[in-house]
């Protein structure tokens, strides 16, 4: 166990250690550590209110943690404003769909061309409008692009939310309940496309209530439940934890 | 059209009008077309934060006063000429454009329009009490007795000049508005997080949008001492500069740098036409009511065509293509 556990540590793309994050007398997160390596494809669950989001917003810069270290590719983040830590390649979409709405579809998509994806990727500036394009062709809305984006549906805006996470080019993708509310077939559909960030290297880490995306998907599930980590492992054993049971279904 | 293309083209316009008007016998037109014109930069200037941005800002009359303020402390100093003020008056306006973004982007939607307007009162009380610059009295800038170019009077020389910058304020607008900064400002508009989120400076890119907003704002200023040879804080400080530099771009569109223009042109031509009564023959519209018929247009715009004349055009345009 020690010996995988040291693996971990060298190889980690994202390294959470003993994350503290109190709102007044609230303490969202309690200690919380968390580890991601290149590429792999974690599950985040936990009941409403466990502290998912607030993580996500710890990682990603939205919110300052009180306590602990947050490393990416073994650089310490935690003084960094959030458009520094998107430029490194840790992209997020957003529970609730936060489309620039005055802008068309594939406007929204040349933000994080532009201002992330340029800063690490060779990317020439006549280049970006084919390049939003075929992010939009992967995920199923290249005809809407020129539509503007506040009059989508709300499926189409949870596409457009990974669209432009995918868009600022990342190592780790965040995926905050991208398929709340989507029906088997659309949730098919977005699995697919996180399936195919796999395969280009990219590290997703699905935060989800519905649990067939989740064990479909996830290498490793991680459990959050107020505030801490209670389990993390192998997404079969993790489900068969009578405690994760608890959490969800009371004692 | 490239930056460059339209810059030069915009200049020549401006120049071009500025020739053809000469010819304009009625002296009454210079003054009337300086404040159009004067109202075309605070409203363009105003829209790169307010439009752009997102940001409403209610101070436009401190840095205006600013600018005007610049050219008197300049002019007490050492009798400096108009073009010292203009350069001096639009850096100091910047600064403090800065100062104010330091100081307030960090709070969001009506705190930061609060935040700006208790900064244009605190100016106002400290201009009332500078006395170097006139203080309550006011002061007296005299216009050079000889103009250059072989202009007749100065009042033509102003007048040219305030077209020229006018110019200037829409290169600016239109280059911040389709640039990649143009871009990161509407996506701050459209959702402040989001647009962090994917990369956006947000902070910097507020910053940089105010001081360019607050120094074009202070050079529209910089010209009004020599223009009425005498200047005062009540009339600096007007309420009409903050009211009509929000109302010309919501009345003539704030997504483009073209509304604003619109919007000054129209709203600045009836306030002129209204302010002498000229069409006393047909009404009779009191001096006084300058202000309420903005007021009244504003809420018209704001019910029927909320984003203003520019964004009905869109619509009708998209309409027609579909």
């Amino acid at each position: 166990m020690a010996a995988t556990e040291n693996k971990v540590m060298t190889e980690a793309l994202l390294e959470v250690r003993g994350v503290v994050k109190r709102f007044g007398g609230f303490t969202a997160l309690d200690g919380v550590d968390f580890t991601v390596r290149p590429g792999e494809r974690v599950g985040l669950i936990g009941p409403n209110g466990s502290g998912k989001s607030t993580l996500v917003n710890c990682i990603t810069g939205t919110l300052r943690n009180e306590e602990g270290s947050i490393r990416f590719e073994g650089q310490d983040i935690c003084g960094y404003a959030a458009h520094r830590r998107i430029r490194m390649g840790l992209a997020r979409s957003f529970q609730i769909p936060k489309p620039f709405a005055s802008m068309t579809v594939l406007d929204n998509l040349c933000v994080p061309l532009l201002y992330a994806a340029r800063k690490h990727e060779k990317l020439a500036r006549d280049r970006i409008v084919e390049e939003a394009m075929r992010i939009l062709g992967q995920v199923g809305l290249a005809d809407r692009a020129h539509a503007m984006s506040g009059g989508l549906t709300q499926v189409d805006m949870r596409k457009l939310e990974l669209a432009r996470a995918m868009a600022a080019k990342p190592k780790l993708l965040i995926s905050d309940e991208a398929m709340a509310g989507l029906s088997a077939s659309e949730v098919d559909d977005i699995l697919a496309l996180l399936f195919g960030l796999k395969e280009q290297g990219v590290a997703v880490i699905m935060i989800e209530h519905v649990m067939r995306a989740v064990m479909k998907f996830s290498e490793r599930i991680a459990v959050l439940v107020a505030g801490r980590k209670i389990a993390d492992g192998d997404p079969k054993s993790v489900v068969g934890n009578m405690e994760v049971v608890k959490a969800y279904l009371g004692e | 059209m490239s930056n460059k293309v339209f810059a030069v083209v915009t200049l020549a316009v401006a120049l071009a009008l500025a020739a053809v008007t000469q010819l304009i016998p009625n002296e009454y037109f210079f003054s009337a077309a300086y404040t159009v014109l004067l109202f075309v930069i605070l409203a363009t200037a105003w829209n790169i934060l307010g439009g752009y941005t997102g940001y409403v800002n209610f101070g436009s009359a401190a840095f205006f006063a600013i600018g005007a303020y610049t050219t008197v402390f300049f002019y007490n100093a050492f009798k400096a000429p108009l073009a010292v003020g203009i350069v001096a008056g639009t850096l100091v306006a910047g600064l403090a454009g800065l100062g104010l973004g330091y100081l307030t982007l960090r709070l969001r939607g009506v705190f930061f329009a609060i935040a700006s307007l208790a900064l244009a009162v605190v100016l106002y009380i400290f201009i009332v009490n500078w006395d170097y610059v006139g203080g309550a009295r006011g002061a007296y800038v005299l216009q050079p007795r000889e103009v250059p170019f072989g202009l007749p009077r100065y009042i033509h020389l102003i007048y040219a000049v305030q077209l020229v910058m006018a110019a200037f304020a829409l290169v600016v607008s239109r280059a911040i508005e389709h640039s990649t900064l143009g871009r990161g400002l509407a996506a701050i508009r459209d959702d402040e997080l989001a647009a962090e989120c994917s990369g956006v400076p947000t902070l910097r890119l507020k910053i940089f949008s105010t001081m360019a907003s607050c120094a074009l704002m202070g050079m529209a200023g910089t010209t009004f001492p020599f223009y009425l040879s005498y200047i005062e804080p009540s009339s600096a400080f007007s309420l009409s500069y903050a009211v009509n530099s929000i109302a010309m771009p919501l009345i003539g569109g704030m997504m483009s740098w073209m509304g604003p223009l619109i919007g000054a042109v129209l709203l600045g031509t009836v306030q002129q036409l209204v302010q002498v009564n000229i069409l006393r023959s047909w009404v009779d519209i009191r001096p006084e009511w300058g202000l309420l018929i903005v007021g009244v247009l504003l809420v018209l715009f704001v019910t029927l065509a909320p984003n203003g004349i520019m964004g009905w055009v869109d619509a009708w345009r998209r309409r027609k293509t579909k």
